[in-house]
Formats: structure tokens, C-alpha cells, sequence
């Protein structure tokens, strides 16, 4: 049976692993390689590299991390983080990238999800959609989620399905940081909605969040940061109880 | 042991050749055919889009070439589904090395299916040691059915093969080398192999 996936995020600025509090303050939580070879041995499903920063070297040191990665673990991984041509795609794939991982770049110009599922195939596209609450509809957002858009949440996630996206990675602006649960409605009603798997972001603080987004938000895979980062939450001990609650999980 | 990594443009080779590395092996990447032919061992790799995926391997020969190899030779996802006789992706004629037809997961599933489901029913020197059940990771919007030349199965939607053999062909569709250390195993068995 194919079992419901738990992945760490790992934010990246200039090589180092941090992670912000609502997108805002960055606290330090180590080295990327060894961070990720821990979560790996902990029982991480897969790994989810955000690249945040915005040097003129970004792209080449990005690159040697996604090699050093794919050197040392052996699960699959993502990246992300300001990804915006097939070249940039192409060049982390060739270092070892199992997934990318777009997002403003796509809401900016949607062709190029048709272009990198021509060239790559749709198993190597995550489209990661921030979006938030205005007045009731699920907007989404730019730049992190700071920048707010017109288009629908669920009328962007129909499009980058018809396009090419091999999966949606949801991050709800309204939950991030809060602890207080993942956006179940929202992403009951995305995977409803789309026949293409949705990894559900976004306000886990507690091993029952995930439970809950498994179940009532009918989430294929729960990414979370900072509860593994800070060692709230131990990946070994959440499978456990995923498992009690009827949860299919790799242990 | 000389291991070669096929290498004809398609997809992510990267990690396989980092699998190896981790056992202690160094794999070299070729399309030379007189160098594949003194292998020990070639991986046939394969990421993407199954027509086009087959263009290559016309384009430089290798299509004629793969199925008459005498060493053993495993595909690697869309590498094992090229090892079929078709596949519905972009109505592709594969190597017809494995008698069976590739087809796409019905609606009824979640498609491409992504992340870690088990094996079963396991035959072969390619899964010694590994335990029935196992999990490993597969990310695949196509999949080979049952047939004789299964060698494990695996269960989306309804059973379907999930590594094949014919003679020293092998091919599974998950991904052994992102498969954690049940899929290190099945990569040191394959290189084990005689």
C-alpha cells in the first residue's frame, strides 16, 4: 500500500540550513548535508531543500549542495527556491535532484511548467502554491507569501495539474508558523479537486496535526520544519503514532 | 568490476552513480557500445518521457544493441518500462525484451503515484535478504501488469509488476537508489550477480 510520505523542510540561505517564523525571522538550525543525512536515518520519507537566498552566487552554491546531498542520502529530495528557467532545472537535476520545485516563477509565466514537463517529465515538477484568506477565498500569494495575487487558489492548482505538475505542495500563509494545524478544509477540497498527489504545509505543531491532515485533509504527504528542526517532534516517534491511528506509514 | 551507466540524454543519473559510489564501486557513464560490451555490469537508466526517451536510444543505436547484452542489466524505472514491447506513453515501441505492454494508472488513483509502497511476492538473486514487504520509492505515472517474467509486485490500484527478469535482464520499476538501505541491498545484489 502506498504509504503517506513525512518531509522536513530544510530552508537554505548562502549553504546553511535556517528556518523563519511566518517567513520573518531566521534562526539558524545547522548544516544542510548532515541535518538531511540525520532526518534520513531518523525515517524521513523524502527532503524538501528552499532556497532562500538571493545572492549573485545563489545558483552555483545551490547546486554544489544539491551534489553534497545527493552524495550522502539515500532518499529522494527536492529543491526550490527561485528556480525560474528549463536551465536552472537542468542543472540541479544533473546534480542530483530527484524533484524541483516552483513556485512565483510559475504563477509569473505558467508555460514554463509545460516546457520543464516536455523537457524533464511531470515525476520531476512540484508546483508550491502560498496562499491565504482574503475575505473568505483562498488567494494565492508571491514571494514567500508576501505578495498577494487575484488568482484562486483552487482554480491555479486546476491549471498547473492541466499543465503538467506532477504534484502540489500547499502552503497555507494563514497557518505557517501558528502550531495551531494544517488548513484541512483547503486541502480536503485541492485533493478532491486534482488527481495529482498534495503535500500539505503549514502549521504542524503536534503529532495529531498530522493525523488530522492525513485523514480529514486527505493529504498524501505533510512537510513541517521547525517541530522536526528544534526536535519538538521526532520523525521515528510521529510514524508510531500515525501508525496507531490506522495511518499507512513507512516504519 | 566495471559497472557502466548507460548514457543517452535521458533523465537523472546522478544518483544511481552515487548509489554505487556508497558500496564502493565507481560506475562510468557511456553510449560507446565496445566499452558497455566489457562491463560487468550496465545500468539502464531512465527518467522522463517514454517516446522521446526512445528517439534517443534509436538515434545513437543503442535500441539494437541492449537486448543482444549478455551481462546483467537492469533498468531503472522508465529504463524497465523501455525494456517492454510497448508503451501507451506517446504509443512507444520499447526494446521488447520483457512480453509486456505498459500502461497508465486509471483515474481511480492518484497519478503520477509518488512516494513509498511495498514489494511482494519476491523472486530472484536480485531481492536476497530483502524482506517480503518491504518499502521502497517509486515515482510513476505508467506501470508494466503482471506476467511471467515478474519478479515482485507491488499494489496501486490493483497488483502490478514491480520488478521484472528474463534471463540476465532485470528491471524494477521503483527506485532503488532512493530506496534507503532496502534499495543499497537490492543494488549490491544486482552488482553480486554472476
Amino acid at each position: 500500500m502506498l504509504t503517506k510520505r513525512i518531509i522536513p523542510c530544510l530552508d537554505i540561505k548562502d549553504g546553511r540550513t535556517v528556518k523563519g517564523v511566518n517567513f520573518v525571522d531566521l534562526r539558524d538550525a545547522g548544516d544542510p548535508v548532515e541535518l538531511a543525512q540525520r532526518y534520513a536515518d531518523e525515517g524521513a520519507d523524502e527532503l524538501v531543500f528552499l532556497d532562500i537566498s538571493a545572492t549573485e552566487q545563489k545558483r552555483k552554491t545551490l547546486a554544489e549542495l544539491v551534489y553534497h546531498v545527493a552524495e550522502a542520502i539515500n532518499i529522494p529530495f527536492t529543491v526550490g527556491g527561485g528556480i525560474s528557467s528549463v536551465e536552472d532545472v537542468d542543472i540541479l537535476l544533473k546534480n542530483g535532484a530527484d524533484k524541483v520545485s516552483i513556485n512565483s516563477s510559475a504563477v509569473k509565466r505558467p508555460e514554463l511548467i509545460n516546457e520543464l514537463m516536455a523537457k524533464f517529465g511531470s515525476q520531476c515538477i512540484v508546483v508550491a502554491i502560498d496562499a491565504k484568506q482574503i475575505d473568505g477565498t483562498w488567494k494565492v500569494h508571491l514571494v514567500g507569501g508576501k505578495v498577494p495575487t487575484d488568482i484562486d487558489l483552487f482554480e491555479w492548482a486546476k491549471e498547473v495539474e492541466a499543465r503538467g505538475a506532477g504534484e502540489i505542495l500547499f502552503t497555507s500563509m494563514d497557518h505557517d508558523g501558528t502550531k495551531n494545524g494544517f488548513a484541512n478544509a483547503a486541502l480536503a477540497k485541492l485533493s478532491n479537486l486534482v488527481n495529482i498527489p498534495i503535500i500539505a504545509s503549514g502549521g504542524a505543531g503536534e503529532v495529531m496535526h498530522f493525523a488530522d491532515t492525513f485523514k480529514e485533509g486527505k493529504a498524501d504527504a505533510a512537510l513541517a520544519a521547525s517541530v522536526f528542526h528544534f526536535s519538538e517532534i521526532a520523525i521515528a516517534h510521529l510514524k508510531q503514532e500515525l501508525k496507531k491511528e490506522g495511518i499507512p506509514v513507512r516504519i | 568490476m566495471k559497472i557502466i551507466i548507460i548514457d543517452y540524454g535521458a533523465g537523472n543519473i546522478q544518483s544511481i552513480k552515487f548509489a554505487i559510489k556508497r558500496l564502493g564501486y565507481n560506475a562510468v557513464l557511456s553510449h560507446d557500445t565496445e566499452e558497455i560490451l566489457q562491463a560487468d555490469k550496465v545500468i539502464f537508466p531512465g527518467v522522463g518521457e517514454a517516446s522521446s526517451a526512445m528517439k534517443k536510444l534509436r538515434a545513437s543505436g543503442l535500441d539494437g544493441f541492449i537486448p543482444k547484452l549478455k551481462q546483467p542489466v537492469l533498468g531503472i524505472c522508465l529504463g524497465m518500462q523501455l525494456m517492454c514491447r510497448h508503451s501507451e506513453e506517446g504509443n512507444t515501441q520499447g526494446l521488447g525484451i520483457f512480453d509486456l505492454e505498459v500502461h497508465k494508472f486509471p483515474n481511480s488513483v492518484k497519478v503520477p503515484q509518488i512516494g513509498w509502497n511495498q514489494i511482494m511476492g519476491l523472486k530472484s538473486d536480485l531481492f536476497k535478504g530483502i524482506p517480503e514487504s518491504s518499502y521502497i520509492y517509486l515515482v510513476h505515472s505508467f506501470y508494466a501488469p503482471l506476467g511471467k517474467e515478474t519478479i515482485a509486485m507491488s499494489d496501486y490500484a490493483f497488483p502490478y509488476s514491480a520488478a521484472l527478469q528474463k534471463n540476465n535482464f532485470y528491471g524494477v520499476q521503483f527506485h532503488p537508489e532512493k530506496s534507503s538501505s532496502i534499495g543499497e541491498q537490492i543494488v549490491r545484489n544486482f552488482l553480486n550477480l554472476s
